[in-house]
């Protein structure tokens, strides 16, 4: 059987560790205790953790064991230990986003994802590393130190959300969350042979995940399978009345369509601005091999032009930092968080000040005064203008190619994983990570990374994007899946099985 | 697009609450101008796309109106919970640094 963990379940699927534990073949507290252990065992190379929450986790295991022992019928995914991005506040447990400002905070409040994950009896290990406020693509931008891709310590994991990607790839946890404002679950499932979904904009809840961009902010599933993936969807997935852009209507069904798992009859596009020029050469030879499967496995495949999709990036970078230099202004000094200066001389506006220039990295300060200028005026129509009527012509293009296929897909990233250190103090050349997966958040559809192989000339992994139309999110479990099941027949095991151990 | 001088920069991170230091202050300026150098392509991209039609700008992917929800009583956070998170409270509220001038 495929989802066997052969007695160590920390390489269980979640499907298969959930399976287990409703028959009875091992309990939650096992489960946790496990992955409790390994996180001691390796997260000091790894640094996936900023907090572990092993009390909560393991009150949380009993609870779903006493639930068993009483025959109360347990969800899908009851027992099954999570690894939260730090960005989602959980009360009582501290909640940093990677910054310095919020250090020591613990919330009052559960954001909706972490409500529904305790309805849903996940067992939440603890929080994740992230770069500070999600803005990076590294990890490296973390206040407290940047993560370790497992397939070499020496590369970043993507980011923002690289904790999370690397606590599956170091199997640490078989399920995360993550949070993708312009790529942050995908490329990091890309650079470590992981999954991960960005759902269609308002799919999940936004309640309680502390913002960045909120136009394009979207919380969604990191997993090491395509189906585990889509049990965690369907578990946060859904309206929520305390997100006023919180969709309401019925969540595609993302895990029949991971189970179907046939791409026969489907019309596929190619992204043809996401190809040549600037790409490694290791990530098109596994894409244009991955394309060339899905045509085999009966999909249609098709080339699509997208023209404005090379002015996607540009525009993220304008609309993104605008809509932060805004959203950041909460922190004040006043309510939570740092203070610093407050001497009983300084007034509130130099203590803010001093608090925000202690508090913030530099990147999250960058962003902030790219956002600040962007919305001066004199500036105004030129940059934010102009890149808010960008994004209409991204949104036109999508419906054009829409209308011909039913799905889009690209490299998730151009590159695999970098060397940590590379593209530190060099933005631009960090925010080209980006470049394929911006378009989506910008449109607001739906966005899915799968892995298609390692490149041959570094051996690291290398993914797959799919993008599918706004509340088809089911379309990329179907192709997700078809994919997922054909590479791993041919190469006889899952990629991540591959990745050496720490 | 005019270069952003360190004068410049100050004024932003005045705007910014960012009490910057020297060094930030010219380092930031550099980068500053670097990526809007690369990014101030969108008004050319919306010109040359647009093939001269008036393209409306979108904030937003989701067309939403006033979005309400039932007016209901619901519990609300904890007092002591909130103010034991705040980095001064005093009687039963956040304290706050001095919010007038001297003059």
């Amino acid at each position: 059987m495929s989802t066997a963990f052969d007695g160590d379940l920390t390489r269980g699927t979640a499907a298969a560790l959930a399976a287990a534990i409703k028959a009875g073949d091992v309990t939650a507290t096992e489960v946790a205790q496990a992955h409790l252990d390994r996180i001691a065992k390796v997260d000091e190379k790894v640094h996936a953790f900023l907090h572990i929450d092993a009390e909560g986790a393991l009150a949380q295991a009993a609870a779903v064991d006493a639930k068993r022992a009483r025959g109360e019928e347990l969800g899908p995914l009851a027992g099954v230990p999570l690894a939260l991005k730090d960005v989602f506040t959980m009360r009582g447990v501290p909640t940093t986003c990677g910054s310095k400002i919020l250090e020591g905070w613990r919330p009052p409040y559960d954001a909706t994802v972490t409500r529904k994950l305790r309805e849903a009896d996940l067992v939440i290990l603890g929080k994740t590393n992230m770069d500070e406020f999600a803005m990076g693509s590294s990890t490296e931008n973390s206040a407290y130190g940047p993560t370790r891709n497992p397939w070499d310590l020496t590369r970043i994991p993507g980011g923002s959300g690289g904790g999370s990607s690397a606590s599956l790839a170091a199997f640490e946890a078989p399920l995360a969350i993550g949070t993708d404002t312009g790529g942050s679950i995908r490329q990091p499932a890309s650079v470590t042979g992981t999954v991960g979904v960005k759902p269609t904009y308002g799919g999940v809840s936004r309640y309680g995940l502390v913002a960045f961009s909120s136009s394009l902010d979207q919380g969604g599933p990191c997993a090491r399978t395509v189906l585990d993936a889509a049990l965690l969807h369907a578990a946060i997935a859904g309206h929520d009345p305390l997100d006023s852009t919180s969709i309401d209507q019925p969540v595609p069904d993302v895990v029949a369509a991971a189970q179907r798992a046939d791409v026969l009859g489907m019309r596929i596009g190619v992204v043809k601005q996401f190809d040549g020029e600037g790409y490694q050469a290791g990530v098109l030879s596994r894409f244009h091999e991955a394309v060339d499967l899905l045509r085999e496995l009966g999909a249609t495949v098709v080339e699509v032009d997208c023209p404005s999709f090379d002015s996607a990036l540009s525009a993220y970078y304008l609309i993104a930092p605008s809509e932060c230099s805004s959203n950041l202004a909460r922190f004040d000094a006043m309510r939570y968080g740092l203070r610093v200066g407050d001497d009983g001389v300084n007034g509130v506006e130099e203590v803010m000040a001093l608090t925000r220039e202690a508090g913030f990295g530099p990147e999250v300060k960058r962003r902030i005064m790219l956002g600040t200028y962007a919305l001066s005026s004199g500036y105004y129509d030129a940059y934010y203008g102009s890149a808010q009527q960008v994004r209409t012509l991204i949104i036109r293009d999508f419906d054009r190619a829409f209308a011909d296929v039913d799905v889009l897909v690209s490299p998730t990233t151009p590159t695999t994983a970098f060397k940590i250190g590379e593209r530190v103090d060099d933005p631009m050349a960090m925010y080209l990570a980006d470049l394929c997966t911006i378009p989506t958040n910008l449109a607001g559809n739906a966005g899915m990374s799968i892995p298609v192989g390692l490149a041959p000339e570094d051996g690291l992994p290398v993914g797959l994007q799919i993008i599918a139309p706004a509340m088809a999110d089911d379309r990329l479990y179907r192709v997700g899946a078809a994919l997922e099941t054909a590479l791993n027949t041919k190469w006889g095991h899952p990629l991540i099985e591959e990745v050496p151990s720490l | 697009m005019p270069a952003i001088t360190r004068e410049e920069v100050a004024h932003l991170a005045r705007l910014s609450r960012l009490d910057l230091s020297e060094d930030e202050l010219v380092h930031y300026a550099e980068q500053l101008n670097v990526i809007l150098g690369s990014v101030a392509r969108v008004s050319e991209a919306v010109q040359q796309l647009g093939q001269g039609q008036d393209i409306p700008p979108t904030s937003h992917a989701l067309p939403l109106v006033n979005v309400t929800r039932p007016d209901v009583e619901r519990p609300c956070l904890d007092p002591a919970e909130v103010l034991g998170q705040a980095p001064a409270a005093q009687d039963q509220r956040f304290r706050v640094p001095r919010i007038l001038g001297e003059d």
